[in-house]
């Protein structure tokens, strides 16, 4: 088990690793950085300063050191535009962005889960088809076309609900089911696949052999099980979420970590865009070890299988 | 090991030719056909240039509200360019960047997953890691990081969706060569004494371009998506290029003061094409390769 955490608490590590040197390479590699870290106008003596301000004079491995050096340090730079580091005005639309994947998250498993699991009672029924058809198109319908058309139906045609802003449960619905359908597709299938996987097992066989209600056998003993999987996914999908929702916050304005990339990228503000990218990649990979080692406490088959 | 029957086009192409198959997807490819079409033929069917304008007859709306006419069948943008032309010649764009940036992905993820899982070893621990490490990146936003560095043009956004997308390509394809691997062919042509490259180039390659092709089908609606909504976010095919993504943004404005042609259309155009692109590579999934079935 230590041997097994040891390994995966490796992996993520090395994760990190080739995570930052990606991005220190790809800011390196395609041109200079220092025009994207200087802010626009500069005058070429500023420019001159900034470059051995930042270290560029280096060679790239002392770079590197310095760049993963004030990452750790939590150090992620200075917004050009706000004037204040990076890492307070992340975790200032934190909340916010948490508050909106919450809702989508319910939102898109209560769409999920239900039409999962009709989905695998009745396999290729009316159910099946019709859940295939609305996942289909919520992976297939951008979401700012999701969006837009929303708020020309509920904002401007109906008058019903605020096309923008934040402030209020009104606010948050549009947002988040335009956020929760996207996801809703993969709840609903790993539901699905999970459900008929367990539909199939020895201990289901046995409790209808008892002569359990169906609605039991499948509401009680079927779905306890085949929910794992689909938690996992719905914690793991819930960080993706707080880091993709970029175009749902654009399009209703929504305050959060995603609108924070939008400015960054409309106001050239690289510090900024880069900060989002890092924190969110080292979060993902922070929730997979997570998830990995949860199921190692929970799964003995997995902890030995390596 | 289970081992897999491969999917050869004899077991595929009964005695009907394809599109009389069962569940053939009549009308997404008639609708891809028809929007490739649009592309090609675009500088001959667009009535109007789409790029230039006049703001003497901006916002004019589709012909057949009051005030539009059927000089601009589907209205006039903020500053009066005909949005039809502009739709028509922006099939152009999608069609191209979605495909070559399909093409791009497609053959970085499957050299490497080909490399990666026949070589083995430190090989495929360090293509693995970096698969891994990408994966966890959420696309758009690494998109987005890309296109801030290198800014945006056509050509880069291509090279920018080939980057991101490569790695699930790797993942599927690593998975079938490492099956592939253990049968009797490969095998042989070991004891023939074929070189490692030449096995990967004529007898794995060739096992892989099925579930290659699927894929791919799969990936151009991911990427049409994702290039629409850089567009939409400024960072993708710069303007006065007409874009469907562009040509929402664009529109953005306007919806709120009824101007709703501007973005319903343009958005119309990008889901007819992603879900085709879909429900075909549903299909192709589903009939050429059960092994994808799960994913």
């Amino acid at each position: 088990m230590k041997q097994y955490i040891v390994r995966r608490v490796g992996y993520s590590l090395l994760s990190l690793f080739l995570l930052s040197l990606t991005i220190f390479l790809f800011v390196r590699v395609t041109g200079d950085p220092v025009s994207l870290l200087v802010e626009p106008g500069a005058s070429p003596d500023d420019i001159e300063t900034m470059r051995r301000q930042l270290g560029l004079d280096q060679p790239l491995w002392v770079q590197y050191g310095h760049f993963v050096a004030s990452f750790v340090t939590g150090d992620l730079g200075l917004s050009f535009y706000y004037r204040t580091p990076v890492l307070e005005l992340y975790f200032q639309r934190l909340p916010n962005s948490l508050l909106l994947a919450g809702v989508a998250m319910a939102l898109s498993l209560l769409i999920g889960i239900p039409s999962g699991i009709l989905a695998a009672v009745r396999v290729d029924g009316f159910w099946d088809s019709a859940g295939k058809i609305f996942s289909l198109l919520g992976l297939s319908l951008p979401q700012f076309w999701v969006g837009l058309v929303l708020i020309l139906f509920f904002s401007v045609y109906l008058g019903w609900l605020p096309s923008s802003g934040s402030g209020s449960v009104a606010h948050l619905l549009m947002p988040a089911f335009t956020l929760g359908w996207y996801f809703a597709a993969a709840h609903m299938r790993l539901t699905r696949s999970s459900m008929l996987d367990v539909l199939g097992s020895e201990y289901i066989k046995l409790a209808r052999l008892k002569g359990l209600p169906e609605a039991l056998v499948i509401g009680k003993h079927a779905l306890k099980n085949a929910l794992i999987p689909v938690i996992t996914l719905a914690g793991i999908n819930l960080v993706v979420m707080i880091n993709v929702a970029v175009v749902v916050e654009t399009v209703f304005a929504w305050p959060g970590i995603g609108r924070l990339l939008y400015e960054g990228i409309t106001f050239r503000d690289f510090p900024v865009v880069q900060g989002v990218v890092v924190i969110g990649g080292a979060m993902i990979v922070l929730v997979n070890l997570m998830v990995d080692i949860l199921y190692a406490l929970i799964d003995p088959r997995i902890r030995l299988e390596s | 090991m289970t081992v897999i029957t491969p999917v050869t086009t004899e077991t595929v192409a009964s005695s009907a030719p394809f599109w009389r198959l069962k569940g053939f997807p009549v009308i997404p490819v008639s609708i891809l056909l028809f929007i490739a079409f649009v592309a090609v033929f675009a500088d001959v069917l667009a009535p109007h240039d789409p790029q230039i304008g006049s703001l003497a007859r901006r916002f004019k709306p589709p012909f057949w509200l009051e005030g539009g006419s059927l000089a601009y069948p589907l209205g006039t943008d903020h500053v009066g360019r005909d949005v039809l032309s502009r739709l028509i010649f922006g099939a152009r764009v999608s069609m191209v960047v979605g495909i070559t940036a399909v093409l791009v992905a497609g053959s970085i993820g499957t050299l490497l997953g080909i490399v990666s899982g026949y070589l083995g070893g430190w090989a495929d621990q360090v293509v693995m890691r970096i698969t891994d490490t990408w994966l966890a990146l959420p696309a758009l936003t690494f998109a987005i990081f890309l296109a801030a560095i290198v800014g945006p043009s056509e050509l880069n956004i291509i090279l920018i969706l080939g980057l991101v997308y490569w790695t699930r390509y790797a993942r599927v394809i690593r998975g079938e060569v490492l099956s592939l691997k253990q049968r009797e062919f490969v095998r042989l042509a070991i004891v023939a004494g074929c070189s490692k490259s030449l096995i990967m180039w004529r007898h794995i390659l060739p096992n892989v371009i099925n579930s290659a092709v699927v894929l791919a089908t799969l990936m151009l609606g991911v990427v049409i998506v994702t290039e629409a909504s850089l567009s939409f976010l400024g960072v993708g095919v710069p303007p006065p290029k007409p874009a469907w993504g562009l040509m929402m943004a664009d529109g953005k404005k306007g919806l709120m003061v009824g101007y709703w042609w501007l973005t319903v259309f343009p958005g119309i155009c990008i889901m007819l094409m992603v879900l085709s692109a879909n429900l075909l590579g549903d299909w192709l999934r589903v009939k050429f390769d059960p092994q994808l079935r799960q994913l």
